[in-house]
Protein backbone atom coordinates (compact mmCIF):
# COMPACT_ATOMS: atom_id res chain seq x y z
CA UNK A 1 0.00 0.00 0.00
CA UNK A 2 2.02 3.28 -1.29
CA UNK A 3 -0.39 6.20 -0.63
CA UNK A 4 0.81 10.09 -1.33
CA UNK A 5 0.06 13.63 0.19
CA UNK A 6 -1.95 14.84 -2.55
CA UNK A 7 -4.08 11.97 -2.77
CA UNK A 8 -5.13 12.25 0.50
CA UNK A 9 -5.86 15.99 0.11
CA UNK A 10 -8.26 15.08 -2.63
CA UNK A 11 -10.15 13.11 -0.28
CA UNK A 12 -9.64 15.85 2.79
CA UNK A 13 -11.25 18.28 0.00
CA UNK A 14 -13.63 15.52 -0.55
CA UNK A 15 -15.05 15.38 2.66
CA UNK A 16 -13.53 11.50 2.25
CA UNK A 17 -11.21 11.42 4.42
CA UNK A 18 -10.49 8.60 7.34
CA UNK A 19 -8.72 10.12 10.04
CA UNK A 20 -8.14 8.66 13.71
CA UNK A 21 -6.01 10.01 16.87
CA UNK A 22 -2.94 8.34 17.77
CA UNK A 23 -4.97 6.78 20.70
CA UNK A 24 -7.62 5.35 18.59
CA UNK A 25 -4.95 3.69 15.89
CA UNK A 26 -3.78 1.73 18.11
CA UNK A 27 -7.28 -0.23 18.59
CA UNK A 28 -8.27 -0.05 15.20
CA UNK A 29 -5.12 -1.54 13.95
CA UNK A 30 -5.31 -4.19 17.12
CA UNK A 31 -8.89 -5.05 15.69
CA UNK A 32 -8.14 -4.91 11.10
CA UNK A 33 -4.74 -5.68 11.28
CA UNK A 34 -1.97 -3.52 9.85
CA UNK A 35 -2.55 -4.20 6.00
CA UNK A 36 -6.49 -3.34 6.37
CA UNK A 37 -5.94 -0.28 8.63
CA UNK A 38 -3.32 1.12 6.21
CA UNK A 39 -5.62 0.61 3.61
CA UNK A 40 -8.59 2.41 5.69
CA UNK A 41 -6.81 5.50 7.40
CA UNK A 42 -5.23 8.69 5.93
CA UNK A 43 -4.33 10.55 8.70
CA UNK A 44 -3.21 10.09 12.43
CA UNK A 45 -3.69 12.84 14.50
CA UNK A 46 -1.31 13.38 17.69
CA UNK A 47 -1.29 16.39 20.34
CA UNK A 48 0.78 17.83 23.58
CA UNK A 49 0.06 19.85 25.73
CA UNK A 50 2.75 21.41 28.07
CA UNK A 51 4.95 23.83 29.70
CA UNK A 52 7.23 24.35 27.23
CA UNK A 53 10.07 26.88 28.00
CA UNK A 54 11.83 27.95 24.68
CA UNK A 55 8.46 30.00 23.25
CA UNK A 56 8.16 33.31 22.35
CA UNK A 57 6.08 35.74 19.98
CA UNK A 58 7.64 38.69 17.88
CA UNK A 59 5.33 41.83 17.20
CA UNK A 60 5.47 44.60 14.66
CA UNK A 61 3.62 47.28 16.84
CA UNK A 62 3.00 50.15 13.66
CA UNK A 63 5.09 53.46 13.50
CA UNK A 64 4.38 56.55 16.06
CA UNK A 65 3.97 59.36 14.78
CA UNK A 66 6.48 61.31 15.28
CA UNK A 67 8.25 58.03 14.69
CA UNK A 68 10.06 56.02 17.35
CA UNK A 69 13.52 53.77 17.16
CA UNK A 70 12.75 50.79 19.62
CA UNK A 71 15.74 49.22 18.01
CA UNK A 72 18.42 49.49 20.61
CA UNK A 73 16.41 51.22 23.78
CA UNK A 74 14.27 49.36 26.03
CA UNK A 75 10.73 48.06 26.30
CA UNK A 76 8.59 46.85 28.39
CA UNK A 77 5.18 45.24 28.31
CA UNK A 78 2.76 45.09 31.41
CA UNK A 79 6.57 45.75 32.89
CA UNK A 80 8.21 42.27 31.54
CA UNK A 81 11.32 43.02 29.29
CA UNK A 82 10.93 42.89 25.66
CA UNK A 83 13.73 42.35 22.90
CA UNK A 84 14.48 45.43 21.27
CA UNK A 85 17.76 44.58 19.07
CA UNK A 86 15.49 44.42 16.25
CA UNK A 87 14.76 47.37 13.33
CA UNK A 88 12.52 50.24 14.76
CA UNK A 89 9.30 48.62 15.68
CA UNK A 90 9.57 45.01 15.98
CA UNK A 91 10.30 43.41 19.26
CA UNK A 92 10.37 39.92 20.78
CA UNK A 93 9.36 38.50 23.93
CA UNK A 94 9.72 35.27 25.73
CA UNK A 95 7.87 33.30 27.92
CA UNK A 96 11.08 33.37 30.69
CA UNK A 97 10.99 37.17 31.30
CA UNK A 98 10.43 38.75 34.24
CA UNK A 99 9.66 42.07 35.37
CA UNK A 100 13.00 44.08 36.67
CA UNK A 101 11.53 44.26 39.65
CA UNK A 102 10.26 40.60 40.54
CA UNK A 103 11.97 39.34 43.27
CA UNK A 104 12.67 35.94 41.26
CA UNK A 105 14.28 33.76 43.96
CA UNK A 106 15.74 36.41 46.27
CA UNK A 107 13.27 34.32 48.58
CA UNK A 108 13.42 30.57 47.98
CA UNK A 109 11.06 29.73 46.53
CA UNK A 110 10.26 32.45 44.72
CA UNK A 111 6.72 32.64 42.93
CA UNK A 112 7.12 33.89 39.92
CA UNK A 113 3.39 34.56 39.50
CA UNK A 114 3.88 37.36 36.23
CA UNK A 115 6.47 36.50 33.31
CA UNK A 116 6.53 36.56 29.25
CA UNK A 117 4.13 33.41 29.50
CA UNK A 118 1.78 35.60 30.64
CA UNK A 119 1.83 38.57 28.57
CA UNK A 120 1.58 36.24 25.24
CA UNK A 121 -1.42 34.74 26.90
CA UNK A 122 -3.00 37.98 27.56
CA UNK A 123 -2.76 39.24 24.29
CA UNK A 124 -3.81 36.15 22.73
CA UNK A 125 -7.09 36.79 25.19
CA UNK A 126 -7.56 40.13 23.09
CA UNK A 127 -6.48 42.07 26.37
CA UNK A 128 -4.98 45.48 25.99
CA UNK A 129 -0.85 45.45 27.27
CA UNK A 130 1.02 48.21 27.90
CA UNK A 131 4.27 49.00 26.30
CA UNK A 132 6.66 51.22 27.47
CA UNK A 133 9.44 52.15 26.06
CA UNK A 134 12.46 54.33 26.26
CA UNK A 135 14.47 55.07 23.18
CA UNK A 136 18.08 57.34 21.92
CA UNK A 137 16.45 59.36 19.10
CA UNK A 138 17.96 59.84 16.17
CA UNK A 139 17.40 62.34 13.18
CA UNK A 140 15.16 59.62 11.43
CA UNK A 141 13.42 58.70 14.78
CA UNK A 142 13.62 61.88 16.88
CA UNK A 143 11.36 60.42 19.61
CA UNK A 144 12.57 58.91 23.01
CA UNK A 145 9.62 57.95 24.91
CA UNK A 146 6.44 56.24 24.61
CA UNK A 147 3.62 54.59 26.32
CA UNK A 148 0.79 53.59 25.46
CA UNK A 149 -1.65 50.88 25.31
CA UNK A 150 -1.77 48.12 22.66
CA UNK A 151 -4.36 45.20 20.92
CA UNK A 152 -3.35 42.32 19.48
CA UNK A 153 -5.68 42.89 16.71
CA UNK A 154 -4.06 46.46 16.04
CA UNK A 155 0.02 45.08 15.61
CA UNK A 156 0.95 44.63 11.73
CA UNK A 157 1.91 40.96 12.60
CA UNK A 158 2.02 38.94 15.70
CA UNK A 159 3.70 35.73 15.38
CA UNK A 160 4.27 32.71 18.21
CA UNK A 161 7.89 31.83 17.52
CA UNK A 162 9.34 29.11 19.34
CA UNK A 163 12.93 27.76 19.13
CA UNK A 164 12.46 24.44 20.88
CA UNK A 165 9.12 22.69 21.38
CA UNK A 166 7.47 19.51 21.42
CA UNK A 167 10.21 17.23 22.96
CA UNK A 168 10.34 14.00 21.47
CA UNK A 169 10.96 12.30 24.95
CA UNK A 170 11.62 14.10 27.93
CA UNK A 171 13.50 12.78 31.46
CA UNK A 172 11.36 12.02 34.90
CA UNK A 173 12.24 13.55 37.94
CA UNK A 174 13.13 12.47 40.88
CA UNK A 175 14.79 13.81 44.15
CA UNK A 176 17.17 11.80 45.61
CA UNK A 177 18.67 14.66 47.98
CA UNK A 178 16.94 15.43 52.03
CA UNK A 179 15.65 18.65 51.21
CA UNK A 180 12.59 19.73 48.28
CA UNK A 181 13.68 21.23 45.30
CA UNK A 182 12.04 23.27 43.35
CA UNK A 183 12.54 23.28 39.60
CA UNK A 184 10.64 23.26 36.05
CA UNK A 185 9.58 19.85 36.34
CA UNK A 186 7.70 20.74 39.64
CA UNK A 187 8.70 20.93 43.36
CA UNK A 188 10.23 17.34 43.80
CA UNK A 189 10.10 15.93 47.36
CA UNK A 190 13.08 14.67 49.18
CA UNK A 191 14.45 10.93 49.04
CA UNK A 192 12.30 10.02 46.31
CA UNK A 193 9.32 11.47 47.21
CA UNK A 194 7.63 12.01 43.68
CA UNK A 195 8.14 11.57 40.26
CA UNK A 196 7.47 14.07 37.60
CA UNK A 197 7.15 13.53 33.95
CA UNK A 198 6.14 15.57 30.65
CA UNK A 199 4.99 13.93 27.62
CA UNK A 200 1.96 12.94 26.56
CA UNK A 201 3.25 9.11 25.65
CA UNK A 202 1.86 7.98 23.30
CA UNK A 203 -0.33 10.87 22.02
CA UNK A 204 2.80 12.77 21.33
CA UNK A 205 4.01 13.82 18.19
CA UNK A 206 7.14 12.82 17.74
CA UNK A 207 6.28 9.51 19.34
CA UNK A 208 4.49 8.64 16.51
CA UNK A 209 7.03 9.51 13.46
CA UNK A 210 9.75 8.18 15.87
CA UNK A 211 12.31 8.37 12.78
CA UNK A 212 10.64 11.82 11.32
CA UNK A 213 9.27 9.99 8.25
CA UNK A 214 6.65 12.56 7.40
CA UNK A 215 7.59 15.70 9.68
CA UNK A 216 9.91 17.53 8.10
CA UNK A 217 10.74 21.31 8.09
CA UNK A 218 7.14 23.65 6.23
CA UNK A 219 4.91 21.10 8.16
CA UNK A 220 1.88 22.61 8.42
CA UNK A 221 0.58 21.99 12.54
CA UNK A 222 -2.09 22.77 14.98
CA UNK A 223 0.15 25.67 17.32
CA UNK A 224 -1.81 27.17 19.98
CA UNK A 225 -5.17 26.63 18.55
CA UNK A 226 -4.05 27.75 15.43
CA UNK A 227 -2.28 26.74 11.97
CA UNK A 228 1.25 26.78 12.72
CA UNK A 229 4.47 25.23 10.43
CA UNK A 230 7.79 23.38 11.39
CA UNK A 231 10.41 26.43 10.73
CA UNK A 232 13.48 23.95 11.86
CA UNK A 233 14.26 21.37 14.14
CA UNK A 234 14.32 23.00 17.31
CA UNK A 235 17.61 23.85 19.43
CA UNK A 236 18.92 21.01 21.31
CA UNK A 237 17.46 18.64 18.66
CA UNK A 238 19.55 15.41 19.31
CA UNK A 239 18.55 12.37 17.04
CA UNK A 240 21.52 9.74 17.67
CA UNK A 241 20.34 8.55 21.14
CA UNK A 242 19.32 5.29 22.47
CA UNK A 243 16.19 3.76 20.83
CA UNK A 244 13.75 0.50 21.67
CA UNK A 245 13.70 -2.29 18.29
CA UNK A 246 10.40 0.23 17.34
CA UNK A 247 12.82 3.46 16.56
CA UNK A 248 11.53 5.33 19.58
CA UNK A 249 14.17 7.17 21.64
CA UNK A 250 14.80 6.11 25.03
CA UNK A 251 16.16 10.02 25.67
CA UNK A 252 15.07 13.19 25.65
CA UNK A 253 15.87 13.08 20.96
CA UNK A 254 14.36 15.39 18.17
CA UNK A 255 12.97 18.87 18.80
CA UNK A 256 10.73 21.18 16.67
CA UNK A 257 11.20 24.94 16.16
CA UNK A 258 7.83 25.94 15.35
CA UNK A 259 5.95 29.30 13.89
CA UNK A 260 2.70 30.69 13.03
CA UNK A 261 0.00 33.48 13.19
CA UNK A 262 -0.90 34.39 17.18
CA UNK A 263 -3.61 36.34 15.70
CA UNK A 264 -5.54 33.07 15.26
CA UNK A 265 -4.31 31.43 18.39
CA UNK A 266 -6.38 31.32 21.58
CA UNK A 267 -5.89 31.57 24.72
CA UNK A 268 -6.98 27.79 25.86
CA UNK A 269 -3.96 26.60 23.78
CA UNK A 270 -1.44 28.87 24.96
CA UNK A 271 -1.32 29.34 29.11
CA UNK A 272 1.28 31.07 30.88
CA UNK A 273 2.81 29.03 34.08
CA UNK A 274 4.34 30.08 36.90
CA UNK A 275 6.76 27.64 38.57
CA UNK A 276 7.28 28.19 41.93
CA UNK A 277 11.09 28.65 42.39
CA UNK A 278 12.34 28.56 38.70
CA UNK A 279 10.32 30.77 36.76
CA UNK A 280 7.50 31.84 34.23
CA UNK A 281 7.13 30.09 31.02
CA UNK A 282 4.13 29.10 28.57
CA UNK A 283 1.89 25.94 28.32
CA UNK A 284 1.42 25.20 24.03
CA UNK A 285 -0.98 23.34 22.14
CA UNK A 286 0.62 21.08 19.73
CA UNK A 287 -0.93 18.44 17.19
CA UNK A 288 0.41 16.83 14.35
CA UNK A 289 -0.63 15.49 11.43
CA UNK A 290 0.63 11.83 10.03
CA UNK A 291 -0.21 11.12 6.81
CA UNK A 292 -0.11 7.25 6.59
CA UNK A 293 2.03 7.03 3.24
CA UNK A 294 2.89 3.55 4.09
CA UNK A 295 2.08 0.20 6.43
CA UNK A 296 5.46 0.93 7.54
CA UNK A 297 4.65 4.66 8.53
CA UNK A 298 1.55 3.32 10.01
CA UNK A 299 2.88 0.63 12.56
CA UNK A 300 5.11 3.88 14.13
CA UNK A 301 1.65 5.24 14.84
CA UNK A 302 0.58 2.16 16.87
CA UNK A 303 3.15 2.97 19.59
CA UNK A 304 1.68 2.45 23.23
CA UNK A 305 2.70 4.30 26.17
CA UNK A 306 4.28 0.23 27.47
CA UNK A 307 6.52 0.65 24.56
CA UNK A 308 8.14 3.95 25.78
CA UNK A 309 10.64 3.97 27.75
CA UNK A 310 11.78 7.03 29.78
CA UNK A 311 14.89 8.37 32.18
CA UNK A 312 14.24 8.94 35.87
CA UNK A 313 16.90 11.20 36.40
CA UNK A 314 17.86 13.32 40.11
CA UNK A 315 17.18 16.73 39.56
CA UNK A 316 19.50 17.33 42.92
CA UNK A 317 22.52 16.54 41.61
CA UNK A 318 22.97 14.63 38.09
CA UNK A 319 21.11 17.28 36.73
CA UNK A 320 22.31 20.57 37.86
CA UNK A 321 25.91 18.98 37.84
CA UNK A 322 25.22 18.14 34.14
CA UNK A 323 25.91 14.16 34.44
CA UNK A 324 24.89 11.74 32.31
CA UNK A 325 23.91 9.30 35.15
CA UNK A 326 20.34 7.71 34.56
CA UNK A 327 18.67 6.08 38.16
CA UNK A 328 16.21 3.66 36.53
CA UNK A 329 14.54 4.18 32.70
CA UNK A 330 10.62 3.62 33.26
CA UNK A 331 7.95 3.05 30.67
CA UNK A 332 4.91 5.76 30.40
CA UNK A 333 2.57 2.70 30.85
CA UNK A 334 4.29 3.12 34.42
CA UNK A 335 4.49 6.17 34.63
CA UNK A 336 0.56 7.09 34.06
CA UNK A 337 -0.43 3.87 36.32
CA UNK A 338 0.04 6.34 39.26
CA UNK A 339 3.37 5.19 40.54
CA UNK A 340 6.58 3.85 39.75
CA UNK A 341 8.85 1.50 42.02
CA UNK A 342 12.27 2.38 42.65
CA UNK A 343 15.21 1.13 44.90
CA UNK A 344 12.34 -1.14 45.69
CA UNK A 345 10.42 2.04 47.06
CA UNK A 346 6.93 2.83 45.37
CA UNK A 347 6.94 6.33 44.43
CA UNK A 348 3.77 8.62 42.96
CA UNK A 349 4.02 9.71 39.84
CA UNK A 350 2.35 12.76 38.13
CA UNK A 351 2.75 14.97 34.84
CA UNK A 352 3.38 18.23 33.84
CA UNK A 353 1.85 17.59 30.24
CA UNK A 354 -1.96 17.45 30.40
CA UNK A 355 -3.24 14.36 28.48
CA UNK A 356 -6.87 15.28 28.84
CA UNK A 357 -5.76 18.26 26.92
CA UNK A 358 -3.53 16.01 24.71
CA UNK A 359 -6.49 14.55 23.88
CA UNK A 360 -8.72 17.07 23.10
CA UNK A 361 -6.15 18.72 20.54
CA UNK A 362 -5.71 15.53 18.66
CA UNK A 363 -9.29 15.57 18.42
CA UNK A 364 -9.44 18.74 17.47
CA UNK A 365 -7.27 18.17 14.45
CA UNK A 366 -8.82 15.31 13.64
CA UNK A 367 -12.10 17.18 13.10
CA UNK A 368 -10.19 19.96 10.98
CA UNK A 369 -9.03 17.41 8.59
CA UNK A 370 -12.46 15.49 8.12
CA UNK A 371 -14.41 19.05 7.58
CA UNK A 372 -11.64 20.09 4.93
CA UNK A 373 -10.53 22.84 7.08
CA UNK A 374 -6.41 21.69 7.39
CA UNK A 375 -4.58 20.24 4.37
CA UNK A 376 -1.36 18.37 4.74
CA UNK A 377 2.19 19.80 2.98
CA UNK A 378 4.55 18.06 2.17
CA UNK A 379 7.61 18.93 3.84
CA UNK A 380 10.51 20.63 1.68
CA UNK A 381 13.50 19.56 3.71
CA UNK A 382 13.68 16.49 6.43
CA UNK A 383 14.74 17.22 10.19
CA UNK A 384 17.96 15.84 10.77
CA UNK A 385 17.46 11.92 11.61
CA UNK A 386 19.06 9.12 13.56
CA UNK A 387 23.00 8.63 12.12
CA UNK A 388 23.23 11.60 10.50
CA UNK A 389 25.52 12.89 12.84
CA UNK A 390 23.75 15.96 14.23
CA UNK A 391 24.95 16.39 17.27
CA UNK A 392 23.97 18.39 20.73
CA UNK A 393 27.45 19.13 22.78
CA UNK A 394 27.79 20.70 25.55
CA UNK A 395 29.54 24.09 25.91
CA UNK A 396 33.42 23.76 26.03
CA UNK A 397 33.77 26.39 28.64
CA UNK A 398 37.22 28.60 27.75
CA UNK A 399 38.25 30.81 30.81
CA UNK A 400 39.03 35.14 29.89
CA UNK A 401 42.33 35.60 31.32
CA UNK A 402 42.88 39.37 31.27
CA UNK B 1 -23.71 8.40 65.05
CA UNK B 2 -20.21 10.29 64.81
CA UNK B 3 -19.39 12.72 62.63
CA UNK B 4 -16.33 14.27 60.98
CA UNK B 5 -15.73 18.14 59.49
CA UNK B 6 -14.15 20.71 58.08
CA UNK B 7 -15.08 23.78 59.25
CA UNK B 8 -13.28 27.42 59.38
CA UNK B 9 -14.62 30.02 62.13
CA UNK B 10 -14.45 33.62 62.00
CA UNK B 11 -14.08 35.06 65.50
CA UNK B 12 -15.10 39.01 66.17
CA UNK B 13 -12.43 40.83 67.34
CA UNK B 14 -14.05 40.82 71.05
CA UNK B 15 -14.04 37.32 71.37
CA UNK B 16 -10.37 36.38 70.34
CA UNK B 17 -8.89 36.59 74.04
CA UNK B 18 -11.61 34.36 75.14
CA UNK B 19 -11.57 30.40 75.97
CA UNK B 20 -13.97 29.09 73.33
CA UNK B 21 -12.80 25.82 71.60
CA UNK B 22 -11.87 24.53 74.55
CA UNK B 23 -15.23 23.93 75.67
CA UNK B 24 -16.14 21.68 72.77
CA UNK B 25 -13.84 19.18 74.60
CA UNK B 26 -15.41 19.96 78.12
CA UNK B 27 -19.04 20.55 77.67
CA UNK B 28 -19.58 18.84 74.45
CA UNK B 29 -17.76 15.32 74.37
CA UNK B 30 -16.06 16.51 71.01
CA UNK B 31 -12.51 16.06 69.42
CA UNK B 32 -10.61 18.20 67.69
CA UNK B 33 -7.81 18.55 65.16
CA UNK B 34 -6.74 22.08 64.30
CA UNK B 35 -5.43 22.75 60.48
CA UNK B 36 -4.68 26.81 60.70
CA UNK B 37 -5.00 29.44 63.19
CA UNK B 38 -4.17 32.85 62.79
CA UNK B 39 -5.58 36.27 64.10
CA UNK B 40 -5.80 39.15 61.34
CA UNK B 41 -4.67 42.51 61.64
CA UNK B 42 -7.87 43.59 62.18
CA UNK B 43 -8.05 41.62 65.33
CA UNK B 44 -10.41 38.85 64.06
CA UNK B 45 -9.93 35.29 64.26
CA UNK B 46 -9.47 32.46 61.86
CA UNK B 47 -9.49 28.80 62.71
CA UNK B 48 -9.63 26.09 60.06
CA UNK B 49 -10.34 22.75 62.05
CA UNK B 50 -11.82 19.23 62.03
CA UNK B 51 -14.30 18.80 64.47
CA UNK B 52 -15.66 15.23 65.38
CA UNK B 53 -18.01 13.46 67.89
CA UNK B 54 -21.43 12.02 68.58
CA UNK B 55 -23.88 13.86 65.90
CA UNK B 56 -26.01 15.16 68.64
CA UNK B 57 -23.10 16.75 70.43
CA UNK B 58 -21.24 18.07 67.07
CA UNK B 59 -24.73 19.82 66.65
CA UNK B 60 -24.87 21.25 70.66
CA UNK B 61 -21.35 22.24 69.94
CA UNK B 62 -22.04 24.65 66.75
CA UNK B 63 -25.23 25.51 67.75
CA UNK B 64 -22.61 26.90 71.57
CA UNK B 65 -20.40 28.64 68.97
CA UNK B 66 -22.56 29.98 66.77
CA UNK B 67 -24.50 31.66 70.35
CA UNK B 68 -21.45 32.86 71.11
CA UNK B 69 -20.72 34.73 68.22
CA UNK B 70 -18.53 32.77 66.07
CA UNK B 71 -19.26 32.74 62.03
CA UNK B 72 -19.04 28.73 60.76
CA UNK B 73 -18.40 27.78 57.22
CA UNK B 74 -17.71 24.56 55.51
CA UNK B 75 -14.26 24.66 54.75
CA UNK B 76 -15.16 23.45 51.41
CA UNK B 77 -16.87 26.64 50.30
CA UNK B 78 -13.21 27.82 50.81
CA UNK B 79 -10.86 25.99 48.56
CA UNK B 80 -12.28 26.85 45.06
CA UNK B 81 -10.56 24.93 41.65
CA UNK B 82 -10.80 28.06 38.80
CA UNK B 83 -11.86 25.41 36.24
CA UNK B 84 -11.10 27.92 33.32
CA UNK B 85 -7.68 27.73 34.26
CA UNK B 86 -7.03 23.98 35.39
CA UNK B 87 -4.95 22.42 32.88
CA UNK B 88 -5.96 18.93 33.79
CA UNK B 89 -1.78 18.62 34.27
CA UNK B 90 -1.80 17.00 37.08
CA UNK B 91 1.45 18.86 38.87
CA UNK B 92 -0.99 19.22 42.24
CA UNK B 93 -1.32 15.32 42.58
CA UNK B 94 1.56 14.48 44.36
CA UNK B 95 2.30 17.66 46.36
CA UNK B 96 -1.08 17.48 48.01
CA UNK B 97 -0.91 15.73 51.72
CA UNK B 98 -4.20 14.71 52.05
CA UNK B 99 -4.86 13.50 48.50
CA UNK B 100 -7.71 15.54 47.94
CA UNK B 101 -6.37 15.64 43.81
CA UNK B 102 -6.66 12.73 41.57
CA UNK B 103 -5.50 11.72 38.57
CA UNK B 104 -9.22 9.97 36.77
CA UNK B 105 -7.79 6.89 35.08
CA UNK B 106 -9.82 7.26 32.49
CA UNK B 107 -10.63 10.84 31.43
CA UNK B 108 -7.15 11.67 32.33
CA UNK B 109 -8.70 14.61 34.37
CA UNK B 110 -7.31 15.51 37.82
CA UNK B 111 -10.54 15.34 40.12
CA UNK B 112 -10.89 17.64 43.03
CA UNK B 113 -12.42 16.46 46.11
CA UNK B 114 -12.74 19.31 48.53
CA UNK B 115 -13.76 17.04 51.37
CA UNK B 116 -10.44 16.05 52.01
CA UNK B 117 -8.99 19.44 51.53
CA UNK B 118 -7.47 21.07 54.90
CA UNK B 119 -6.69 24.41 53.57
CA UNK B 120 -2.88 23.49 54.13
CA UNK B 121 -2.62 26.07 50.45
CA UNK B 122 0.95 23.93 49.24
CA UNK B 123 -1.53 23.38 45.54
CA UNK B 124 -1.70 27.06 44.83
CA UNK B 125 1.84 27.71 44.43
CA UNK B 126 2.64 24.45 42.83
CA UNK B 127 -0.11 24.91 40.32
CA UNK B 128 1.57 26.35 37.23
CA UNK B 129 -1.30 27.91 35.78
CA UNK B 130 -2.21 29.01 39.19
CA UNK B 131 -6.12 27.70 39.42
CA UNK B 132 -6.32 26.96 43.37
CA UNK B 133 -8.03 29.43 45.27
CA UNK B 134 -8.24 29.39 48.96
CA UNK B 135 -10.71 32.69 50.54
CA UNK B 136 -11.24 33.04 53.70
Amino acid sequence: MVRTIEEINEKIKQGRAVVATAEEIIGIVNEKGLQQAAREVDVVTTGTFSPMCSSGAYFNIGHAKPRIKLGGGRVYLNDVPAYAGFAAIDLFIGSNALPDDDPRNRLRPGEFNYGGGHVIEELVAGKDVQLVATAYGTDCYPRKKLETWINIKDLNQAVLFNPRNAYQNYNVAVNLSDKTIYTYMGILKPRLGNASYSTAGQLSPLFNDPLYKTIGIGSRVFLGGGIGYVAWHGTQHCPDVPRTKGGVPTRPAATLALIGDLKQMSPRWLVGASMIGYGTTLAVGIGTPIPILSEEILKFTTVTDADILAPVVDYSKAYPQCKPDIVAEVSYAQLKSGSINIKGKDIPTASMSSYSRALEIATTLKEWIQNGRFLLTQPVAPLPAAGSGYELNPLKERPIRQ
Amino acid sequence: MIVSKKIVLHFPGRLVDRPIISRLIKDFDLNFNILKASILPDEEGLLVMELSGEQNNYDKGIRYLTHTGVKIQSLSQNVLRNEDRCTHCGACVTICPTSAFELDIKSRKVTFNNEKCIACGLCIKACPPRAMEVHF
